[in-house]
């Protein structure tokens, strides 16, 4: 189209691309990470998990009663800075993994990658393979046509209502907000999600494909500018493709490698297979290119032919641009080094975070207006708003005290007893009051607040620091 | 290069066909179609936008849109509107997840009596955030937010003394009838001499050093025909609630700024401006404005939460 076209378009058509089947090393480990990132997608919402409190699933985000169930896991809307730590543990693993592999997360991992290969096999499945598809898609619609389009968009609708459903069921039980999606009765969010989860998923994996990670994907533009001279990256070894002469079909007198060594081909047989594999639809011969996420299809490709004509293998490799001037990478590098360290310090804060998270805690914050209060007999009091969180899965019984005050004395606004119950995964709010002699002027007394859990349960023992204020002027003395 | 190559025009990159400085082009890298399809969509969906909702100003008015009524409660009467951020505010807070919530908490106070409330520790958190509410929209302009008042105008509520008396039944009164507090001016009763020693009397009572003589001259005033200041404050000075008279023997002043005196005779002038002026304070009742369930709302977060109440 290019040729027809004048000399200043604007704005292009998409070429169509109809990516060959491929088999090899790389294909097999693709197909390997796809089949478990699905199972685990899949079949999550579906695993049961035994809890004392709480729904038995194992995975739950449960946003109405503000609870993220993962596992053993409970995260509590105070927790969520757990989320802040674990985008940089996978921000910081991305500049990492990126820095040494290049854009292994696109070619290997990332959804749109994996959700299209599942398009483009269902494709491949029902139309045939290229040349077939190509030739149904010249062709005029008939009946073959027809039925071959309209069963493959049938069943992409269907793959993406399935991811749509899947991704809904992790946010309610499973298996009651399925029957309720089936009978109408689920909550219009659900539908929604659904909906336009699997719009998306048919527009972007369906339709969009390689623009999404030409166009549309940030994380491609960004992954690219963390490349340097030692990242490994699909490479097509020119030297050796192109010889002196450039490269050349097989032919007659250029058949064995000696032969067109000496006539100084390269061994490049141009079979084109690399370009044809690509499902960016880019010619890895031409270089490093912009659309290349690294899903090293065009090794398989080029392998096989290698491993056809009994030449070895290699022609199209990961290599860094280093080793294809005749250096060799170096791994231990600055860049590798500091996203390793961040990684690690990451990792090992989320998980010191997470582990020794308490399942019971005390805030206690004083009351400011006013700060203090004279007693009618000249004792001076101070009110605390103490807020205690159970977030286990027992109810908790604990009697409060004070501790550093020896001439302060305690007192609960709800009247005592001073022994507390809170239930399980819930939180009590309560105002205490503390009093004391006048014997200082604008004194601010640190002590403590003591939470002590009642023998026979787990012991806990919570201190939670507080100031007693005095009043700088003072009363009824002179 | 045999292939037919996607993506890519044959030759080299094309350019706009602009040349600047006689050799600075700029590349023509064509958008996708279908981006310039999307942008269509934007504005056709900005046209759909505009009849739906509100959107253009015309003269004083603006179009309203169409299809997009809301319907909520405005006291007892029911309006329908057309969409706006007020309306769904309107509705979110009568028919919301919280809302509903916070109804059925209502009603189990509405329902409860007060030693209930007092000892459900999770009702007495309904009445902390409540109860700040109601407090800071009808109470705090006198009695401040934290309701520690104001010498010589509003009683100090944090604290443990009740001129009405610091029941719950008491303070549930004085909010649903209100309170007039009285206290005659003495100016013409007493001399000059007199209102100095019925002082330092008021002042003895708290445990302040003062002339005894002077005070013993001011108790016989205090409890005599000559002040009658017994009738109202009782013989020892421990006040009484029925008249809301202040009890003259603990710490706490609520008219005269004893506390922020400095010196014997500071605190004395200013006990003797409270004998001569006399004390006139009013509180509105809350009965009409407030429902009975705010009232006790209210109630219970001023005996338990603000103050300590007997």
């Amino acid at each position: 189209m290019a040729e027809s076209a004048p000399q200043n378009i604007i704005y292009q058509a998409r070429i169509p691309i109809y990516p060959r089947s491929v088999k090899g090393r790389f294909r097999r480990l693709k197909w390997g990470i796809l089949t478990f990132a699905y199972g685990v997608y899949f079949l999550l919402p579906w695993l049961r998990w035994e809890r004392v409190t709480g729904p038995d699933q194992a995975v739950l985000f449960d946003i109405a009663h503000r609870r993220f169930y993962l596992f053993d896991l409970v995260v509590h809307p105070q927790d969520i800075f757990w989320l802040a730590g674990f985008l940089v543990i996978a921000a910081m693993l991305l500049f990492f993994v990126t820095g040494i592999a290049g854009r292994a997360f696109c070619g290997y991992f990332c959804f749109q990658t994996l959700w299209t290969d599942v398009y483009i096999l269902i494709e491949r499945l029902v139309q045939g393979e290229r040349p077939a598809r190509m030739r149904l898609d010249k062709s005029s619609w008939g009946a073959e046509k027809f039925v071959k389009k309209g069963a493959t968009h049938l069943l992409w609708v269907l793959v993406a209502l399935l991811t749509g459903l899947t991704f809904t069921l992790y946010w309610g039980d499973a298996p009651k907000l399925l029957l309720q999606l089936f009978t109408g009765a689920a909550p219009f969010p659900a539908y929604a999600t659904t909906v336009f989860l699997a719009a998306t998923t048919y527009v972007m994996a369906g339709l969009a494909r390689e623009q999404v990670c030409t166009y549309m994907c940030p994380y491609a533009r960004f992954q690219s500018v963390m490349f340097d001279r030692d990242t490994y990256v699909v490479a097509y070894h020119a030297e050796r493709g192109e010889g002196t002469r450039g490269r050349a079909r097989l032919s007659r007198d250029s058949k064995t490698r000696e032969q067109r060594q000496q006539q100084g081909v390269g061994d490049c047989i141009d079979c084109g297979y690399c370009v044809q594999v690509c499902p960016t639809g880019i010619d890895i011969r031409n270089g490093l290119q912009i659309q290349c996420i690294s899903c090293a299809l065009c090794i398989d490709a080029c392998d096989t032919i290698m491993d056809s004509v009994g030449w070895p293998r290699g022609l199209i490799s990961y290599d860094s641009e280093r080793v294809q001037q005749g250096g060799k990478t170096r791994l231990i590098r600055v860049k590798t080094i500091g996203y390793a360290v961040a990684l690690f310090a990451a990792i090992g804060m989320l998980t010191w975070s997470i582990v020794f998270d308490s399942a019971f805690d005390m805030a206690a914050r004083q009351v400011r207006q006013p700060l203090f209060v004279v007693l009618s007999d000249g004792r001076i009091q101070n009110s605390y708003d103490l807020k205690i969180n159970n977030k286990s899965e027992r109810t908790v019984t604990a009697t409060l005290s004070l501790q550093g005050l020896p001439r302060g004395s305690l007192a609960l606004a709800t009247g005592d007893p001073r022994t507390l119950r809170v239930a399980a995964d819930d939180s009590l709010s309560l105002r205490v009051r503390v009093r004391m002699p006048k014997d200082s002027r604008g004194e601010q007394i640190p002590f403590h607040f003591v939470l002590r859990t009642a023998a026979g349960t787990q012991p806990v023992v919570l201190r939670e620091q507080a100031y007693f204020s005095m009043p700088r002027r003072a009363p009824a003395d002179d | 290069m045999a292939e037919a190559k996607p993506n890519k025009p044959s030759g080299a990159v094309q350019t706009t066909g602009h040349a600047w400085d006689g050799d600075l082009q700029e590349f023509n890298n064509p958008l996708p179609r279908w981006w310039v399809w999307a942008f269509y969509a934007t504005v056709v969906f900005a046209v759909v936008y505009w009849i739906l909702y509100p959107a253009w100003p015309i003269g004083r008015s603006y179009t309203k849109g169409v299809m997009n009524n809301i319907t909520f409660k405005e006291g007892d009467k029911e309006v329908t509107m057309h969409w706006n951020t007020r309306a769904l505010l309107w509705r979110d807070m009568q028919t919301g997840p919280e809302a509903v919530k916070q109804r059925r908490y209502m009603d189990q106070v509405a329902n409860a009596d007060y030693q209930q409330i007092v000892s459900d520790p999770k009702m007495m958190g309904f009445v902390q955030s409540v109860g700040k509410v109601l407090f800071a929209d009808n109470c705090a302009a006198c009695h401040g937010s934290g309701g520690q008042g104001k010498i010589g105008l509003f009683p100090n509520l944090s604290d443990d003394a009740w001129l009405w008396g610091g029941s719950l039944e008491d303070i549930h009164a004085t909010i649903s009838q209100g309170r007039h507090g009285y206290m005659p001016s003495f100016r013409a009763t007493f001399s000059a001499a007199q209102v100095e020693q019925v002082s330092d009397y008021v002042l003895s009572l708290s445990g302040h050093q003062v002339d005894p003589a002077s005070a013993a001259a001011g108790k016989a005033m205090f409890n005599g025909q000559g002040g009658g200041c017994y009738y109202c404050h009782g013989e020892n000075g421990k006040g009484m609630k029925s008249q809301g008279s202040a009890n003259l023997t603990d710490s706490i002043w609520t008219i005269a700024d004893v506390p922020g005196q400095g010196t014997l005779t500071g605190k004395r002038d200013v006990v003797a401006q409270v004998i001569l002026n006399g004390v006139h304070r009013q509180m509105p009742n809350w009965n009409g404005r407030l429902s009975a369930t705010e009232i006790k709302l209210l109630t219970v977060y001023v005996h338990n939460v603000l103050g300590v109440g007997k």
